[in-house]
């Protein structure tokens, strides 16, 4: 199942395999993975579950929550998510790579992306005129129409 | 609501943007703004594009005067940009506008997108000089030997043209993405906020700004928080105020120290521990915190309610005003749309009696604090007549659901209103639809 979350601003596309331990928050929450094992807890934690459901629609949303997404961390946030947050609008490009080739080619042209390419790989080192250029707005704002 | 001479009605005045439901994304309106006096009203979007708007008003001394928003100036502020050394594209969408106090002839404001914030200065021009002595009209210059006397050029009357031009380019002062400007009540300087640090600035000096506030921990595996807004003080120039991602509003001293990482107040409600869930900390967070005008309360707004804060009580809000309340019972999949993230404004009107804010399915909403009454109504095409009356609108939260009313599924979360400002002295409220821009006035009756 392909799950696509956004943390904040920024989108992320993560792979939310079955089984897979490590929580998207970074954290763990093992209490969910128990559902075999029967305890005499249990239902007293049903109970405590039910009432929560009649007290609090938040509660109950969480519930929801969990049930969809077990592997999601007890808490939302944690540095992991707001340091994704502070990263937005990162876009491949590293400076070192691309500064030590133009220094090996020297004078020569630095080997572009066919244009038909949508990802970069291999021996091509990307350039800044490779990445999708963002053009300002040439047309007035419909606003002022 | 009660207004002088009885009850407040809505109407609708204007609406500004394009009819067709294709919204292009440079069209989404991110900010709107009043000047100090309410005759002119700018918004900011997506395109990195200001549109300005000025007051026509006819016959304001009538009681029943209707004014009119006519474009007055649009121009390009900020252009994409992309950090080679950082591999971050920068939006050229603008997070904030304000105005300054006019101060002479020209207008001017700063707009901000999320790294650079510009000082635009707009004129007007509505005489032009005519007869030059060494120059034609068309501007070629005339042999000196046809010139047998000389005359003094005149200024004669043109067509009226409005010029915005950049004045100061304030860069490279923030690592993270700037989400408020306020300037200072002494007119001479304003912060900027970002994620986790505030700055402050000189309308003068754009090679230099003060850090005040830095919240980055030495470890960012240890950050919890982050700075959601800021403001200035309206009369205490020595005073700002910022809100968190967990809920809390901090008021700095300027005075107490170079460095105000150590707050003079800190405004937060405490939690029922036994009603924390999942959601607590994304819902408390504050997506905008406003001063009231006469600079006592200030006012908060997190994702289902409106706070009230007096500045002399830091444990607790004087009021509370739930938003969409009904919303709570959804919160699961607000968070999977990720609608839960969404950064409602709010405002107050000319004299602090009344505050507005958005909501979904282009409705927003108005709390009368001293009526301790309140009102949803609806930003539409539909109710777009001239002059014609908003007619409350209702959301059944479940149950039975009543003629007129709206049910919680059926509303459209596509649509909402995130920004809305109010007239600082008349009943005139501008409320930002995705891409249109809606203009209502109270009737007078």
């Amino acid at each position: 199942m392909v799950r696509t979350v956004r943390a904040g601003d920024l989108w992320i596309t993560c792979q939310l395999v079955g089984n897979l331990r490590s929580g998207f928050y970074g954290t763990v929450d093992m209490s969910g993975d128990n559902e075999e094992t029967q305890t005499t807890e249990e239902t007293s934690m049903d109970e405590k579950e039910i009432q929560d459901k009649v007290i609090s629609p938040e509660k109950s949303e969480e519930a929801k929550l969990k049930a969809r997404y077990p592997n999601l961390g007890s808490k939302h946030g944690g540095p992991d998510l707001l340091r994704k947050r502070l990263t937005k609008g990162q876009k491949y490009f590293d400076s070192g790579d691309y500064n030590m080739a133009k220094a090996k080619i020297k004078n020569k042209q630095l080997p572009t992306a066919a244009p038909e390419k949508t990802e970069i790989t291999g021996d091509h080192i990307p350039t800044p005129q490779d990445l999708p250029q963002r053009k300002p707005s040439l047309v007035a704002s419909k606003l002022a129409g | 609501m009660a207004g002088p001479g009885g009850d407040m009605q809505w109407c609708f005045s204007q609406v500004k943007g394009a009819i067709d439901d294709d919204v292009a994304e440079a069209d989404i309106i991110s900010t709107v703004e009043f000047n100090h006096t309410g005759e002119l009203l700018a918004t900011g979007d997506k395109g990195g594009r200001v549109v300005i708007f000025q007051q026509e008003i006819e016959n304001k001394s009538q009681p029943q005067f209707r004014s009119e928003y006519n474009v007055y100036s649009t121009f390009q502020s900020h252009e994409p940009e992309f950090d080679y050394l950082k591999s971050l594209e920068i939006e050229e969408k603008i997070n904030k506008i304000r105005w300054l106090p006019q101060k002479n002839a020209a207008q001017f404001l700063l707009s901000t997108n999320d790294k650079t914030i510009k000082l635009w200065k707009i004129s007007e021009r509505d005489k032009r000089p005519e007869g030059y002595n060494l120059k034609e009209e068309d501007g070629r210059y005339k042999d000196p030997n046809t010139i047998m006397s000389l005359r003094v050029p005149v200024l004669i009357p043109m067509d009226l043209m409005v010029e915005a031009s950049p004045r100061r380019v304030f860069a490279n002062a923030h690592t993270y993405h700037i989400n408020s400007i306020s300037v200072n009540s002494d007119n001479e300087t304003y912060l900027s906020a970002d994620d986790l640090r505030i700055n402050l600035w000189h309308l003068e000096i754009t090679d230099r700004s003060f850090n005040i506030v830095d919240i980055k921990p030495a470890n960012m595996e240890e950050l919890t928080e982050v700075i959601t807004a800021a403001e200035f003080h309206p009369h205490q120039c020595n005073t700002f105020v910022y809100s968190s991602s967990k809920g809390t509003i901090r008021l700095c001293d300027m005075r107490a120290s170079a460095l105000c990482d150590k707050h003079s107040k800190l405004f937060e409600e405490p939690e029922d521990p036994s009603n924390r869930s999942f959601f607590s900390e994304i819902i408390s967070s504050i997506s905008d915190v406003k001063f009231s005008h006469n600079g006592r309360y200030m006012m908060t707004r997190d994702y289902l309610s409106v706070k009230i804060w007096d500045l002399n009580m830091e444990n607790r809000p004087v009021e509370t005003y739930q938003v969409h309340e009904y919303l709570r019972s959804k919160l699961c999949s607000l968070y999977e749309n990720d609608c839960i993230f969404d950064k409602f404004e709010c405002c107050w009107n000319g004299n602090d009696s009344v505050v507005m804010t958005g909501s979904y399915n282009n409705f927003f909403r108005m709390f009368d604090r001293g009526q301790r009454r309140d009102v949803t109504l609806e930003a539409s095409r539909e109710n777009s007549k001239p002059m014609q009356v908003l007619k409350p609108r209702k959301v059944c939260a479940g149950g039975k659901r009543k003629k007129d009313e709206i049910s919680v599924d059926s509303l459209d979360f596509n649509k909402k209103i995130l920004h809305t400002a109010w007239h600082p002295q008349d009943n005139i409220i501008a409320v930002a639809t995705t891409n249109n821009l809606y203009i209502f006035q109270d009737k007078v009756n």
